[in-house]
């Protein structure tokens, strides 16, 4: 298909078609004003994006990085101090906790996520009865608020009255205090984070799968290969483009992971009596506007968009080689 | 088209002329006016003033009051906007944002004690009282709740609500179950120390398993703390030129020492206090006492009646006893006029009102929050009353003796944001988390993190 356009394009490309815009003038870049038009018009097209992302993307940045540079205090006097605030961030063990926090959360939700997922629109590819009804129905959890999704799975993980206590006391399990201890404290938040999310990568992984030719599969049952060595050997080797995507978008989600873990402690930005789960972007916010050190908080958001960066290369390095292509 | 929308613009300046006319005229003459507690003056438009507190249950108790003052007010309407019931860690960090960035506060805000220190030392939020007529205000006052109103630059910026004092609330039924007495006068013999507050414990828990005596470390490490810190020279985390004194301070050991006793006791039900869990177990009866200053009988009636809506739950079930160790100064606020308002004079005029002994008298019948106004403290209503609720509980006669002996406690700059962390490792505790012999260690050095910042 895309080779046919191109042809077209190249054909076409020597003799302007009839009836264009140019049809009846001198040819383009005689004049100065249609040289003018030709060489800064498009950028003038472009530059709204340019000029929100400068003012809404690059300024903040920017500020952030010049923040980070002082010891700014909530209405109090900023001064500059250098690299001192970096310094004092390297041997800040509530900070690595925060990290190590972050990327267990992360390991531990997403990964169980994307599997499930891709498992999942395996079997809505097939066909099956009211396909409409649970291709939608996956999609269902994400409609909802984080916030609601994170008060409902908050009250569930109750110790004294919540739900989950009260199921696992019919097998005789005692009450689990889930904010307490870290494992039990990650493995709840990463429940909330799939099940808002699993249903969007299931379906985006679902619309990749369609466009994968048929004939493929069916070269492949003449040969005799199973339905699982098809899914391995055919379906996630053609799905990798989108695979990386989701591992992208979830790698970003994850480690700016705020409102479940700070919803689950009421609203509290310690993550829990230690930082059990205490998240960086939670930290963040608990340096800046709960301790008000905002030149402090500043560095911590620096280095959370460094931690972004080396998780986005680790995770594009890994999943560049499924399906064993190279 | 042109025509009519310059006609309508012209209007508009008219009418905002002559509010500022009719503003600036009243002002000359409201220094009297409001000292009578704000009736007259009334603004030539209707305007909207927001009054933001925090606080559980019935939080300051000025839905009584403010209903009043609607009443009388026909063009000065009150939005009584209680924000959350936790000061420390939301209401406060989120009203400094807001006097940060010049909006979002309301115009009159309440200020727990804990942020007072901060608020003094940021005279360029909030408006001077002073402008509007309230220094003469100042009899009303004991003199260490009228010079916690007076900030940096000596100007005064805030007015007093509420103050501490002391005693135990506990469920009489659950008392009952674990075969202890329930009338208040045998309970408080029960406990003259707080030893013997624990040994009660004890004994309850022999007997009642599902149910733990207190409902957690964190509120009887600070009754603990406001008694003894009366007793160490007035100061609580910071000395008086706010330097760090956890580790000096024989009250902080002493309050924490408590705390650890409590917990070896196994009779804390973990909660802590003003977040959900603790709400849901005041609901259910996960536990048979808590500490109760003056403000927080409001917090447990509130709770336990969901704000009133079902005015009878719980009625009768509860009671107040006196605390072992005498009385203390736990909480206690401040009403101040953040300076973006633009209402300077109404907000004032509020405020005045709100902190009058005859508004604090509705707040106190409310929500059993004790009045800071001599006048209010001398009347025969606070020292006859009796609270309903409260199985009959003469709070008057519980509260008033003390009330106007409390100590000021000095709270400095940073110590909301100290006590946020402190308190997470003594949840900790608590809950396990923290092993008791690494906590006291952990305690100094997550309050030395704040003040060093």
């Amino acid at each position: 298909m895309s080779l046919n356009v191109d042809t077209g394009r190249v054909r076409r490309a020597p003799t302007p078609p009839r009836g264009s815009r140019h049809a009846g003038r001198k040819p383009p870049g005689s004049g100065l004003l249609a040289r003018f038009d030709l060489r800064v018009t498009p950028y003038v097209l472009i530059s709204p994006y340019f000029l929100l992302f400068a003012v809404f993307g690059f300024f903040p940045l920017a500020f952030t990085l010049w923040t980070s540079f002082q010891k700014y205090e909530l209405a109090g006097e900023a001064r500059f101090t250098g690299l001192d605030n970096y310094v004092k961030l390297m041997g800040d063990a509530d900070f690595w906790n925060a990290v190590v926090n972050t990327v267990g959360i992360f390991i531990l939700s997403t990964i169980p996520q994307l599997i499930l997922a891709l498992l999942l629109a395996n079997a809505l590819n097939k066909r099956i009865r009211g396909r409409l009804f649970f291709r939608l129905g996956v999609l269902i959890p994400l409609v909802t608020s984080v916030v609601a999704v994170a008060v409902v799975f908050t009250q569930l993980y109750g110790r004294d009255y919540g739900m989950i206590n009260w199921v696992l006391g019919f097998f005789g399990v005692d009450n689990i205090a889930w904010q307490n201890e870290k494992w039990s404290s990650w493995l709840a938040i990463a429940t909330m984070v799939d099940w808002r999310w699993t249903g969007y990568n299931a379906i985006i992984y679902l619309a990749a799968m369609q466009t994968i030719p048929k004939d493929l599969y069916e070269a492949a049952s003449i040969d005799g290969a199973t339905p699982r060595r098809q899914f391995w050997q055919i379906t996630v080797p053609m799905l990798r483009p989108v695979i990386i995507f989701t591992v992208f978008v979830s790698t970003i989600g994850g480690l700016t992971l705020f409102a479940e873990p700070v919803l689950f402690n009421n609203g509290t930005m310690s993550g829990g009596s230690t930082g059990q789960f205490q998240t960086v972007a939670m930290y963040i916010v608990e340096k800046g506007f709960r301790q008000f050190e905002y030149g402090y908080a500043a560095t911590v958001a620096w280095m959370l968009f460094v931690l972004i960066l080396i998780g986005v290369l680790l995770n594009y390095s890994l999943v560049r080689r499924i399906g064993g292509g190279r | 088209m042109m025509i009519n929308k310059r006609r309508g613009r012209l209007a508009a300046a008219a009418v905002v002329m002559a509010t500022t006319l009719g503003m600036t005229a009243a002002c000359g003459g409201g220094g009297e006016e409001t000292a009578g507690g704000g009736s007259s003056s009334a603004p030539a438009e209707k305007i909207t003033l927001t009054l933001q507190t925090f606080g559980g249950g019935t939080n300051f108790g000025y839905k009584a009051a403010v209903e009043k003052w609607n009443a009388e007010h026909p063009n000065i309407q009150v939005k009584y906007n209680n924000l959350t019931p936790d000061f420390e860690n939301t209401y406060w960090p989120q009203m400094l944002n807001w006097l940060q960035a010049g909006k979002g506060a309301g115009d009159v805000i309440g200020i727990d004690e804990g942020g007072m220190g901060l608020a003094k030392a940021r005279p360029q939020f909030f408006t001077d009282l002073s402008q509007y007529g309230l220094l003469n205000r100042q009899n009303d006052f004991p003199a260490w709740k009228w010079e916690n109103g007076i900030n940096a630059e000596g100007k005064l910026f805030a007015l007093g609500t509420d103050v501490g004092g002391m005693s135990v609330c506990y469920r009489k039924d659950l008392f009952e179950k674990a075969g202890l007495p329930t009338d208040r006068e045998e309970v408080a013999k029960l406990w003259p120390t707080w030893d013997d507050f624990i040994a009660t414990g004890q004994k309850f828990q022999e007997k009642v398993t599902d149910v733990k005596f207190v409902d957690g470390l964190n509120t009887w490490f600070n009754v603990v703390l406001s008694q003894e810190a009366a007793k160490n020279g007035n100061i609580s985390y910071y000395t008086k030129d706010n330097q760090l004194a956890v580790e000096t301070n024989p009250a902080v050991k002493a309050a924490f020492d408590f705390a650890v006793k409590v917990k070896q006791a196994g009779i804390s039900a973990k909660l802590r206090n003003f977040q959900d869990p603790w709400l849901a177990g005041m609901r259910k009866g996960a536990f048979a006492t808590v500490g109760c200053p003056g403000w927080m009988l409001g917090v447990v009636q509130g709770t336990v009646t969901e704000d009133g809506k079902n005015a009878d739950a719980g009625k009768g079930q509860w009671d107040v006893a006196t605390v072992p160790g005498g009385s203390g100064n736990w909480g206690g606020s401040w009403l101040a006029v953040p300076k973006q308002t633009k209402h300077p004079k109404e907000a004032a005029e509020l405020l005045n009102y709100l902190t009058s002994p005859e508004a604090q008298l509705m707040a106190f019948k409310e929500g059993g929050n004790l009045p800071s106004t001599i006048p209010a403290q001398d009347s025969p209503e606070l020292q006859n009353a009796v609270n309903e609720w409260f199985s009959n509980a003469p709070i008057g006669k519980i509260f008033g003796p003390s009330v106007k002996s409390l100590p000021p406690i000095y709270l400095g700059e940073k110590h909301s944001q100290t006590k946020a962390e402190v308190e997470n490792v003594i949840l900790g505790m608590d809950d396990g988390s923290i092993p008791v012999d690494q906590a006291w260690q952990r305690f100094i050095s997550e309050a030395k993190k704040v003040a060093e910042g």
